[in-house]
């Protein structure tokens, strides 16, 4: 096949798969979705990993001029097939995350306690919500020591993504 | 990376990680919701069948004028000589559970509580006197209740309700009492252990506590339910029914029909001889045929009109949508999807404020849409699989707006960590899908061997998702759901094949075709209920003869292409009795799904 043509197919599975992301969260069933809740959720279903402040600069350009709360797919799809195809906002890899964590606690004791780890999400970057906080928690803290082994703590994840 | 730089990194990565689990959970729920309204429309496919035997298989009736009858579900005798057989029935010195005077009393509200608490048994006899008394005071109500607020009574509206949900709302909202009303906008209870018991306590609070509307229909609560409201008007502001409205409900009309005739949302009303034949029933799953000179005895005018008949199955499926106009409800196969100007167009006309609707599952327990004019509850919590949804109900008092209250039933839901909660409904969801796969194992090959050209065994994603769509009838991200049904290559090709690997239907003889059993398999929910329907005595066996004259008939409606004597072979070898009956349900239990990875977990 040649290139044009493959890049037709190529393009025409992302707006495939891009549709069925977000009919998935329209519950409508009227081509839009709500911007605050579910766009990020889309996006970020899709593979890319944007940060908050990406995050908003997309959100802008697919938003309506006046905006109404709510994005239309009509608008959405031409933006998330370019991003897609430019492989824009690539994942963290696994180390990229392992040495981020190490960083965070330079005594290399290989774990975080609680407040440590909700002091540096909720205060620094780009800060969690309360809701984030508690939902991270809640999977990531080690009842006992009240502390987060972050290389399990990955390792599962990792596990539980594939 | 310096510590501001780390802690983006995680942020970042922990966001995504979310919203991918996010996603899992709606696409689990999608899974759900998809094949359980496939289901709802292959029940409209099994209507479509009684009516399509009556049509042409008149002879049959001949033989047997009973089965009209049974197949239409007009009750024999009045309930007169019923209950003095049931007071003949003994309650045993040595029974330890709840007695209950009639007519009852609060006192028995009380004693009915405490002892499902202690976990006792209601004997029957009291079973069928509850029922009794709740149909002849169900009989003297009217299609809609009309009920009032006050400043000292409030009202509780309740979804879709299993039993936990039932507990746990009145554990937390109190018993229904003078200044605590409920209504239970349908579907209540037919889920979950203890339904029975629920049931019977909400049968045993007085009606002007307790307003109940529902469409499923129990065996034995066929009657009671029959005569149960159809709706509730509040305050002459807010209407609540089950599903939903159409551009032509008629609320008026709706006030007068006779509402036990409907009996049941699966038998549509057949035209007697002098009605119009011409216009096609609207079912909206395909063609339906009318039976035309159907003679009958005078059974078969117990029942209602065409007409009545799609004003409430609007009522009971409608479903409200963001896109305006009124349009065929394709996903259940009856009632319709209804816009916000639909809503405005009928809360106008009647002078309503509101409408409160059940019918569907909602993540949250309740969503509101048309500019706050529809609320949707429902009370069903993990109503798929545990951590699906929450569940809601809705208090109202005079003026105020309306308060909505979420829960999730069990505590080990709540304090399980999401990826845990998103991991098992997945997995239970794929189940589910993989099963509905198997079932169509053979039509799902063919799709994919037309395709394959070339014969390697692979197709590209967007072939496999066209006939996985086309074949299952179900509306899915397919691609993204691919990664859980089949393997990839390395070029982001299907194996096709893969899909079929660790899961199969177990064959009750060795020999018997895959076509066969797969259908069989598909469909031996239809056919339990129509063996049901044929096997008058309830012995749970019928005769081959009669075995094969329904097979046959299934057969060519429902256009399935297996020959006559593949089936005959098969029926013969599991009259295991050899006296030429067939226990049907050792016959249908025999079709189950092997997922051989259960097998191996089992073994490990």
């Amino acid at each position: 096949m040649d290139g044009a043509r493959e890049h037709d197919v190529i393009v025409a599975e992302y707006h495939k798969k891009i549709k069925d992301a977000f009919e998935v969260f329209d519950h409508e069933a009227n081509n839009t979705v709500d911007v605050r809740f579910e766009i990020g959720t889309i996006i970020r279903s899709l593979g890319c990993c944007p940060s908050e402040g990406e995050l908003h600069d997309l959100i802008a350009e697919v938003e309506e001029e006046e905006p109404t709360g709510y994005i239309r797919f009509e608008k959405f799809l031409p933006v998330m097939t370019e991003v897609l195809l430019e492989r824009r906002y690539r994942p963290i890899p696994e180390d990229t995350l392992l040495r981020a964590f190490e960083v965070l606690d330079p005594s290399k004791r290989g774990f975080l306690t609680k407040e440590e780890l909700i002091k540096y999400m909720t205060e620094e970057g780009e800060p969690f919500s309360q809701e984030e906080m508690e939902e991270m928690l809640s999977a990531a803290i080690d009842p006992e020591s009240n502390s987060i082994h972050y290389k399990d703590y990955i390792a599962m994840m990792v596990v539980d993504e594939s | 990376m310096g510590s501001l730089k780390a802690a983006l990194v995680i942020q970042n990565w922990y966001r995504g990680y979310s919203a991918r689990l996010k996603a899992r959970q709606r696409y689990a729920l999608t899974i759900f919701q998809s094949i359980e309204y496939a289901d709802e429309q292959g029940q409209l496919q099994l209507s479509n069948f009684f009516s399509f035997m009556l049509e042409n298989y008149t002879h049959i009736h001949e033989k047997d004028p009973e089965l009209v009858a049974r197949l239409f579900g007009s009750t024999l005798q009045d309930c007169k000589d019923r209950q003095e057989y049931v007071s003949c029935i003994d309650v045993p010195d040595s029974y330890n559970g709840p007695r209950l005077q009639f007519p009852l009393t609060f006192t028995d509200i009380d004693i009915l509580v405490e002892a499902f608490k202690q976990q006792q048994i209601l004997h029957a006899r009291y079973v069928l006197e509850v029922l009794f008394e709740t149909k002849k005071v169900l009989k003297h109500m009217p299609n809609f209740t009309h009920v009032k607020t006050s400043p000292s009574k409030e009202i509780t509206i309740c979804g879709k309700c299993q039993s936990r949900a039932a507990k746990l709302i009145f554990r937390s909202n109190g018993l229904p009492s003078g200044g605590n009303s409920y209504i239970f906008n349908g579907d209540f209870v037919d889920r979950g252990k203890h339904s029975i018991e629920i049931l019977m306590i909400l049968f045993v609070i007085p009606q002007s506590y307790l307003q109940m509307h529902g469409k499923k229909i129990l065996q034995i609560l066929e009657d009671v339910y029959t005569w149960l409201p159809i709706g509730t008007i509040i305050d002459n502001e807010i209407l609540v029914i089950h599903g939903g409205i159409s551009e032509s409900t008629d609320l008026n009309l709706l006030h007068h029909i006779e509402r036990n005739k409907m009996k049941s949302v699966l038998m549509p009303p057949i035209p007697l001889d002098g009605e119009d034949h011409d216009t096609d029933l609207k079912t909206k799953v395909g063609a339906t045929i009318i039976p035309r000179e159907v003679k009958t005895n005078g059974s078969l005018s117990e029942q209602l009109t065409k007409h009545e008949w799609e004003q409430v199955i609007d009522i009971l499926w409608s479903d409200p949508r963001g896109k305006r106009g009124c349009y065929p409800n394709t996903s259940r196969g009856g009632g319709c999807y209804f816009g916000p100007d639909i809503t405005s167009k009928v809360l106008n006309k009647y002078q309503l404020k509101m409408l409160i609707r059940s019918h569907e599952c909602k993540p949250e327990g309740y969503e509101i849409c048309h500019d706050g004019k529809v609320v949707t509850v429902f009370s069903a919590s993990n109503y798929y699989e545990e951590g699906s949804n929450r569940g809601a109900y809705i208090k109202l008092c005079c003026d105020m707006t309306p308060r909505f209250f979420q829960y999730q039933v069990t505590r080990t839901t709540c304090s399980r960590p999401l990826y845990q909660r998103v991991n098992a409904i997945e997995s239970s969801a794929i189940r589910i899908l993989k099963e509905r796969m198997i079932s169509r194992k053979t039509d799902l090959i063919r799709a994919f061997q037309l395709q394959d050209r070339s014969k390697s065994g692979k197709l590209s994603m967007g072939q496999w998702a066209f006939s996985m769509e086309n074949i299952l009838g179900l509306n899915l991200p397919w691609r993204s759901l691919s990664s859980h049904l089949v393997t990839t290559d390395k070029n982001g090709n299907i194996n096709y094949m893969s899909s079929f690997q660790d899961i199969h239907i177990q064959k009750p003889v060795k020999e018997a075709q895959s076509t066969l059993i797969e259908t069989l398999y598909r469909y031996r929910s239809d056919l339990q209920i129509i063996f049901n329907v044929i096997d008058s005595d309830h012995s749970g066996l019928i005769s081959m003869e009669e075995f094969r004259a329904m097979w046959k008939l299934f057969n060519s409606h429902y256009s399935i292409h297996i020959d006559d004597f593949q089936v005959d072979e098969l029926a013969e070898r599991m009259d295991l009795n050899k006296d030429g009956s067939i226990d049907f349900n050792e016959f249908l239990k025999a079709f189950y799904v092997v997922h051989k990875l259960d097998k191996l977990m089992l073994a490990s």
